[in-house]
Formats: structure tokens, sequence, C-alpha cells
């Protein structure tokens, strides 16, 4: 990999990370009419795995592949470890892809896949026989390398494509939908068995995934994109318990979404005050931005931060609770899935775990119940 | 009511057989026949290897049958390459300025009618030799250039179409791993693209080989293909030895079509194994 020199420094923009090893400042991708990615400004750290997570057409694999080198982007710059990438092929970026389809060519033996990167870097023969046994001993797929990939199974392809992007020792490995094509249980696996590689041999990822759960079990970081931009980023417990938008409340995990309107200016200290029609009630929050006004504002609360019981909460003063009637009963194992109709006709949506084996009488269908909730639970937000 | 039904199908199925088979079959009984008029079965002293061995004595026929080969193996080569170019260009360059003027002028010959192609060929070496003094003449030389450029149009449509089928990841992967785009087309591109080249050489050495009317346009004197031989003869009556060629290049393509069918049901036998195999893998 030959590594030019940087052409100038990388740009002063002001909140931009220091020690960034991927930054990528104001990026902007249009194809014809359509914006595919939209001012999209992102510092990646050296060693963590950053997932972008967005539903399909949100741009995130467009980025991906601008990083990748395959697209050009409509303005913006790419820095990688300090180096301007805008003119860097992508045969000579410091970068390597596993692709979502794996890419593994089909004419080629496993071996032979896994030893075309080293063999581009004219290394000796005997090196890369090396090389290709040890990164293949890595993810389990010594003693396979003679057979073609259509004579491998799901899993072992993605395997083999891992092993021909990380064979290259690459700082930087981005991944477009690695566990897409597996099946539930091999996934999970396989995750694990990504985490420990990744700390093993210290890269940087870059993840693509449209999955959540995958996002959240994987991902140091997490970058949440909707039609183009980055809507948030944070850590996964940031994205899930402080989302920034409705939007990201609703697309990690299951939220229940509330309209409403700040009472008075929420003045001097306690807890801020909603009105919402929708609830029935007023929502008491803990933790909110003080400057939202008189305006108006959503309340999510996720399904598994509230309680049902079937006595009125004491204390509650009308706030924080609200009485309805169970509508539908998911079991699922490890937890119940509750769909509770409060009396303004909207529908709840409420997890409790199972803790107890065939413990006290569970809660039926159809039976009244009181949902309530602690002033920390619900999340305010303005867009 | 389902036997009348399966007697209809039957039926049909041999008549069809019989009215593709039945000429070419008394094309072959007639080539072993030694009467010199050919629809009079000579019973006495047939069959016979007569024509087969006057064929060999026939050096008009030797000579057209050699200079047809060599146009083919030369055109089908050269179709091969720019047509190889041409398809690469339309299927992975994206919607470059001039895009749909390319395509359309590969597609021509393919829809064009022969005479056309032909006579505009024609007019073309004509003009090219008034103004560079080339090609000289009408000969195999111009021959090959016809025989190429409406080869080439067959190659372009083979080749591309297999491009747009295939992943182009694959070549995305390739150069991520450090490939350049040289490497990329002679390392991955170009071997998963061989059977569409294969075919296209085949198709062109076929259409070569057996094309009248562009070629009569542009052979010159003392230059006869095998086709042009073999009609002008027939103009004159059909001679039993014409009949003797045709069934030996009848059977040249039997062999032909009869190897490369158990090539590929071996590759298949092969494939299924394979699949066996992975499908074992992933328990």
């Amino acid at each position: 990999m030959n590594s030019p020199q940087p052409v100038a420094g990388p740009p002063p923009a002001a909140a931009h990370d220091p020690s960034a090893y991927v930054r990528v400042v104001h990026l902007t991708k249009r194809f014809g009419d359509f914006t595919a990615v939209d001012d999209v400004s992102l510092d990646i750290r050296r060693g963590e795995i950053f997932c972008l997570l967005g539903g399909s057409g949100s741009g995130k694999t467009t980025l991906l592949r601008m990083l990748a080198g395959f697209e050009k982007p409509t303005s913006g710059s790419i820095w990688i470890d300090g180096v301007d990438m805008s003119t860097i092929p992508p045969y000579e970026r410091p970068v390597n892809m596993m692709f979502q389809s794996y890419a593994l060519f089909p004419h080629m033996s496993v071996e032979k896949n896994v030893a075309f990167g080293l063999e581009q870097e004219g290394r000796g023969r005997e090196e890369i026989r090396r090389q290709v046994a040890e990164i293949l001993e890595i993810v389990r797929m010594g003693g396979l390398g003679a057979r073609k990939p259509h004579q491998l199974s799901g899993g072992q392809r993605q395997r083999v494509a891992l092993a021909r992007a990380l064979v290259k020792r690459p700082k930087l490995l981005l991944l477009d939908e690695p566990l897409a094509a597996l099946d539930r249980k091999l996934r999970e696996h396989t995750q694990f068995e990504l985490l420990n590689i990744q700390q093993r041999l210290g890269v940087t990822f870059i993840v693509v995934t449209h999955d959540q759960e995958e996002a959240m079990t994987l991902g140091t970081r997490l970058g949440v994109m909707n039609h183009g931009r980055i809507v948030q980023i944070g850590t996964p417990s940031d994205i899930y318990e402080s989302p920034a938008t409705r939007f990201v409340a609703d697309f990690i995990g299951s939220v229940n979404l509330f309209e409403g309107r700040v009472r008075g200016a929420g003045a001097g200290a306690g807890p801020l005050q909603i009105e919402c029609d929708d609830l029935g009630c007023t929502v008491r929050a803990g933790q909110a931005p003080r400057a939202l006004v008189n305006g108006t504002v959503w309340t999510a609360i996720r399904p598994e931060k509230i309680n049902i019981s079937r006595e009125a909460p004491q204390e509650s003063g009308g706030q924080n609770a609200v009485a309805g009637t169970v509508r539908e009963i998911a079991y699922m194992g490890d937890v119940s899935i509750y769909l509770v109709q409060i009396d303004s006709g909207r529908t709840l949506r409420v997890t409790l775990p199972n803790t107890e084996r065939g413990g006290e009488r569970p809660i039926a269908r159809e039976e009244r119940v009181w949902l309530s909730w602690h002033d920390s639970s619900p999340v305010v937000l303005s867009e | 009511m389902k036997s009348s039904r399966l007697v209809f199908s039957r039926s049909m199925l041999v008549l069809g057989l019989v009215f593709l088979y039945v000429p070419i079959l008394s094309m072959i009984v007639f080539s072993f026949n030694y009467s010199r008029l050919v629809t009079v079965w000579d019973a006495a002293r047939s069959p016979t290897l007569r024509w087969y061995g006057e064929l060999l004595h026939n050096g008009q026929i030797l000579g057209a049958a050699w200079l047809s080969l060599r146009v083919a193996f030369i055109s089908a080569t050269c179709a091969v390459v720019l047509g190889t170019l041409a398809g690469m260009a339309l299927a992975r360059f994206g919607p470059f300025r001039g895009r749909t003027l390319l395509a359309g002028m590969t597609a021509a010959p393919l829809v064009m009618p022969e005479v056309i192609t032909g006579l505009s060929l024609l007019l073309l070496f004509v003009a090219l030799e008034h103004l560079i003094g080339w090609p000289h003449g009408a000969g195999p030389v111009t021959i090959t250039l016809a025989h190429i450029t409406f080869c080439m149009a067959y190659v372009t449509v083979v080749v591309q179409s297999r491009l747009t089928g295939f992943d182009e990841s694959l070549e995305e992967a390739a150069m991520d791993l450090g490939a350049r785009p040289l490497t990329v087309f002679l390392r991955v591109t170009l071997p998963l693209i061989l059977p569409a080249i294969a075919s296209g050489w085949l198709l062109s050495f076929t259409l070569s080989w057996d094309d009248l009317v562009i070629t009569q346009f542009v052979a010159g004197p003392g230059s006869s293909t095998l086709p042009m031989v073999i009609f002008s003869k027939v103009r004159l009556g059909v001679t039993p030895d014409v009949n003797a060629l045709a069934t030996i290049m009848v059977l040249v393509v039997a062999i032909g079509i009869v190897a490369s069918t158990v090539w590929m049901r071996r590759r298949e036998q092969r494939r299924e194994r394979d699949l066996q195999l992975a499908a074992a893998s992933n328990q």
C-alpha cells in the first residue's frame, strides 16, 4: 500500500476530533436530482466499530462506497489518517471492503481468493502462502482452502470474504451488511466472532446495516441515517435512551409516541410538565431540555419502561399514569408484549420480563389495568 | 381422452422430426449414390465413396474450403476482440457521450438486410481504394473485413448481455484488493466472460463460414468462398459431389454438438456434487 503524502493539512473544521482516523467533511453525493448523501460530516476514531444504521435508500451504502472509492463525491472530502482521498483510486486506498454479496471470485479457490490481495502487492509466494494459511485459521476456515466458493455454505462464504478483506491487514475495514445473508442462529454467533477478530487485529470497522439489533451489538458508536443525512451519532445506549428525533426513537426499538404541549414556560426547577391530549394525562419528565417553550413536543416512552398494575398507582395525581384495557398479549418467552388500549382510544405497547415461572395470577386479556412510569422514563423530543 | 392427446402430441413430434431431418438424410443417402444423376438411385453400384474420392481431387472446392476456413478463423478472432471491447464499453462505462450511437452502430448489422450491408461495404472499399490505395481490389482481405464487421455485432451482443448479467461487485472487490484496472480485467472479468467470448467466437465462425450474400458483394475474381462455389455449382445443376461435401460438413457439426452435450452433462453432474458437498458442510 503506498501512502501518498498529504496534499495539505486536514481542514480546520471546528467541531472535529483531532484524534479522528477517518474524517468525512461535508460530504454530498447526488445522482441526477436525487441526493443520496446530504452534507454528512463524521469523525471515526482508530480502533472503533462504527455502525451506519438506516433504512433502504438512506444513503448509508453510498457513503460506504465513497469511502472505498467506488463513487466520487459531488462535494466535500474524505480524509483517512490525515490523507485526502479525493484523488486516490480504490486500488490505492488503505481500505478494504467486505461486500454484501461477498463478491468471492467464483473461478478461484478459497486460497486463491484470499491470496489475490497479497499478490497485487507483489509479495513472495512463500509469504503469501503463510499469511493466507494464518488468516484462514483465524476465521476457522483452515482445511477448506482448496474449495471453490460454490462448494461452501453461506456462513463459510462470509468467513472467506472476511479473511480476504483482512489478509492485507487494512487499517480500516468497510463491511456492507456483513450478516444479512446468514440465518438467525448463525448471525448471532458470527456477530461475536466479528467482535473477537476486530479486537484481536485492532482494525477500525465501519459497518453498514439496516438491522438495529446488529448495530447495537456490534457498534461502539452508531450513526443513524435518514434521507441522506446523519440524524444522530452516539453510543448504542445514547441512541436508545436519548434519541434526538422522533425518527430515531421510532427506528431504534419500539416506542410509544405522543404529541403534547409544554405547560407554562417550564419555569423554575422541578420536572417539566407536558399535556398530552392523546394520552389523557400529564407527563412529568425529569430530564428534558428547558428551551421548549409552549411549543409542540413529543414524548417518547419505551415499552419496557412502563409498569402494569391492577390498582391505581398512589400519589400519581393524574400524572404519569393512565388507565386502559389489555387488548392483546404476545408471549415471547423471555418477555411478554401487552397492547393496552387506553381510555383516549390510543394503544400503548408495554413489555414485561417473565421473571417468574408460573407465579402469581398473570394479567389476562380484556382486564382493566393501570399503566405508570417513572419521571426519568419519557424522552421529550422537539422534532 | 388422455391417450388421444398423447397420440396427437406423439404424431406431431414425429412429423416435426421428419420435416427437419428427412432432407438432410436424403442428401446423406444420395452422397453414396454412384449415378451422376442426383435423383436416380443406381442400385447396382451403390453405395460407393466415389464422390468423396472425387472431392479430394477437386482443386476448386478444396481451395474454396481452405479460403473459407482461413477467413472464418481470422474474422471470428478479430470480431471477438473488437466485439468484447465494444461490449465492455456498453456494459461498464456508464452513460458516456456517444453511447447510443455506438450501441446503434454495433447493432446495425443485426437488423440491416444483408444486401444493404454488402452493398455499403463494397462502396466503402471502392472509395477507400480510391482515396488511400488500400485495400488492393476485392479479394480475401475485403471478404475478411466484411465478415469482421457483421460478426462483431453478434459478439458485442453476447458479451454485453453476459457482462450485464454478472455481479459488478466482483470487479469492485478486485479493485478494492489493490488490482489495477488492467489486472481486474485480465484476472477477474476475462475469465468470467470467457464462456460468452467462446460462444461468440463459435457463432462468428459459423456465420462467416456460411455467409453468401455479403461475401458476393465484396469478393473479387479468384477469391470464391465455399458457399459461393456450392451455390454456383448448384445453379448449373446439383452434382453428387456437392452432396458428399455437405455430408462431411453435417458430420463435423454433429460431432461438435455431441461433444459439447457430453461436456455440459459432465459439468452439470460435477456441479450437483459440489452443491451436495456445500450442503453437507453446512451442518
